[in-house]
């Protein structure tokens, strides 16, 4: 696909997490925007799934381990066909499918209910494990092919979550080379910079030393994104983790970099000022 | 082949069971956090070791490794202890088991005080009590080798979440073999009809015995085997303290959560008599033997006579 095209999405994905959370008046934006463009190239252009046939057998698998980007994945999905993009106006209401967090039960598509953080990211190995486990070999060895990849999303702040390390160190441990792993490296979590509220710093060494191939990327550049997913198929017998530069808030111009818009909802007045950011975004494409 | 009366651990009729269930389930995958010799989980890897995988000492990651492995057709069963598998896991069971309704199954060995001398650290006395709190798992507490077998049968029949409860102990068998078994049945053991003392796991034995006992002083008790803490077989229990119009509960458990409450909270509701709960009250393990234990903590048949004479005097 185009990157033009991707950026064309993503931008309508980002309208789509403001829609959905100002419809709600509740959620998160600011982790939302940032992951907009790394879940839009792997929905619209990666990954191996079908929105008419959500749990065909063989699909690529995502975890959206961040769950309360919930957001984010909803809009791309929407966009992507799985469901209406009217119904993100559901977001977070009484009787939605649009569940506050991901609710794999609620929606077909969800590959994996999350929420809370640091368990979506062992999911998404027990998947990439499954997925090798169908590929043995007639003296139950791993081989080298996996029956599908696994993608999950992690945030930056999430690593500060000791079950991460979990599930990194059997990761590497496993050689779940059909795992890639995405942080959404914004920078900020609720309570401020993460390196003040209790640094994760340095990430890549970090799942380098848990036995992962590491790349690091600037998380809104799809060529980047896109040649680091690539990579990741290429390295064997161990899983990647790509570690992606973003800015919380990404496109709407009072949200960037503001800690204060991880967990609120804009108001009529900031709504239309945000659309009409993210209209011009659109234009300029 | 086990006799009436032979102690075996409930750990190793699980062990047993897992060989027999490999052969005929191969999406079957056995979970263990370094403890696969102590919960004989790892007794599957003599017949089929590529269905085992050992997670590590990483209780809260094996427990989601399970989640996703069952989103994608496998059968997993997760091996720890009880204080581990309920206690310390127990938040990723209830959100990425619980809440998106898997077909997981916890089975936890080493619960209660009768793992002994490990101590309070180890002996877990609220794992029902927690599990029962999950919307839609269902909960059992087999009480020897045949029921444990039987159990865990069941459990990888059926779809869903599901907590078995085994223990470290031999306790005597007390079913035949090819007993009949279904996920929600209680049994009555034995008819009686001044007192019914509803058991579970290990204390159905002592229920039992404590049964001779009462029967020699002239008192008649009705013994019924709660395997299944949930969904409970109140029609069963309703039935019979319909008869009785006293109950006595008997679990290796806090007095609190386990069977003695959902018992309370079904007479509460339906046929309110006053009942007695045996279980240990408001206080953690220590070291000891398993008799020793059973024993102190008024668990042990004699210890359960007494109470169930007091409780009708």
């Amino acid at each position: 696909m185009e990157n033009k095209e991707l950026k064309k999405i993503a931008n309508d994905v980002r309208k789509g997490i403001v829609t959905a959370v100002h419809a709600g008046a509740s959620g998160h934006p600011g982790g939302s925007l940032s992951a907009a463009d790394i879940a839009t190239y792997l929905y619209f252009e990666e990954m191996n799934i079908d929105p008419k046939d959500p749990k065909k057998e063989d699909r690529d698998r995502f975890v959206m381990s961040k769950g309360h980007a919930s957001p984010c994945l909803y809009s791309v999905m929407a966009h992507r066909g799985y469901f209406p993009v009217e119904e993100l106006t559901t977001f977070r209401k009484f009787g939605s499918r649009l569940q506050g967090h991901p609710c794999m039960q609620e929606l077909p598509g969800i590959d994996m209910s999350t929420g809370s953080l640091g368990q979506g990211v062992s999911a998404a190995c027990g998947m990439a494990l499954a997925g090798k486990l169908k590929c043995r070999d007639e003296n139950h060895q791993f081989t080298e092919n996996a029956a599908f990849r696994v993608y999950t999303i992690l945030g930056d702040g999430e690593l500060e979550e000791g079950q991460v390390w979990e599930a990194a160190m059997f990761a590497g441990a496993k050689h779940l080379d059909n795992l890639t792993l995405f942080v959404d490296n914004n920078g900020l979590q609720i309570d401020g910079k993460i390196e003040d509220v209790n640094s994760p710093y340095p990430i890549p060494e970090k799942f380098a030393a848990f036995g992962f191939h590491v790349i690091e990327i600037d998380g809104h550049d799809f060529d980047q994104i896109r040649a680091a997913v690539q990579e990741a198929k290429t390295v064997k017998g161990m899983p990647t983790a790509i570690i992606a530069k973003t800015t919380k808030g990404k496109g709407v111009s009072f949200m960037e970099n503001q800690a204060g818009w991880h967990g609120e909802a804009p108001n009529d007045e900031q709504y239309a000022v945000a659309m009409a950011d993210l209209e011009k975004i659109g234009e300029e494409i | 082949m086990a006799e009436l009366g032979k102690k075996i651990a409930t750990r190793q009729s699980y062990g047993e069971v897992l060989q027999e269930l490999s052969e005929k389930y191969d999406n079957l995958i056995v979970l263990d956090a370094d403890l696969a010799g102590s919960t004989k989980s790892g007794m599957i890897k003599k017949v089929h070791p590529e269905m085992h995988i050992d997670c590590g000492i990483a209780e809260a990651n094996m427990t989601v490794i399970a989640a996703g492995l069952s989103t994608c057709g496998m059968i997993p069963v997760i091996s720890t202890f009880a204080m581990f598998g309920a206690g310390r896991s127990y938040e990723q069971v209830r959100n990425s088991i619980g809440y998106p309704h898997l077909n997981v199954k916890i089975c936890c060995t080493h619960a209660g005080i009768t793992v002994g001398q490990d101590g309070a650290s180890h002996q877990c006395l609220e794992d029902l009590a927690l599990m029962r709190e999950i919307p839609g798992m269902v909960v059992m507490n087999p009480a020897d080798d045949s029921e444990a077998k039987a159990a865990i049968r069941a459990a990888v029949a059926y779809e869903g979440p599901v907590y078995i409860r085994l223990g470290r102990a031999a306790v005597p068998v007390v079913f035949p073999e090819d007993m009949d078994f279904e996920i929600g049945k209680g049994v009555v053991l034995r008819e009686g009809t001044d007192v019914t003392i509803a058991a579970t796991g290990v204390c159905v034995d002592s229920a039992l015995k404590a049964a001779d006992k009462l029967a020699e002083e002239g008192i008649s008790a009705e013994v019924i085997n709660i395997c299944t803490i949930k969904p409970l077989d109140t029609q069963l229990l309703l039935k019979s303290v319909g008869k009785t119009r006293k109950i006595v509960t008997v679990e290796e458990h806090f007095v609190t959560g386990g069977l003695g409450s959902a018992v309370a909270e079904c007479l509460a509701e339906n046929d309110p008599v006053k009942m007695l709960r045996i279980g240990v009250k408001d206080t953690f393990g220590q070291s000891g033997t398993a008799d020793e234990l059973m024993k102190f903590y008024g668990l042990d048949a004699d210890s359960v006579a007494a109470s169930v004479k007091a409780y009708l005097a």
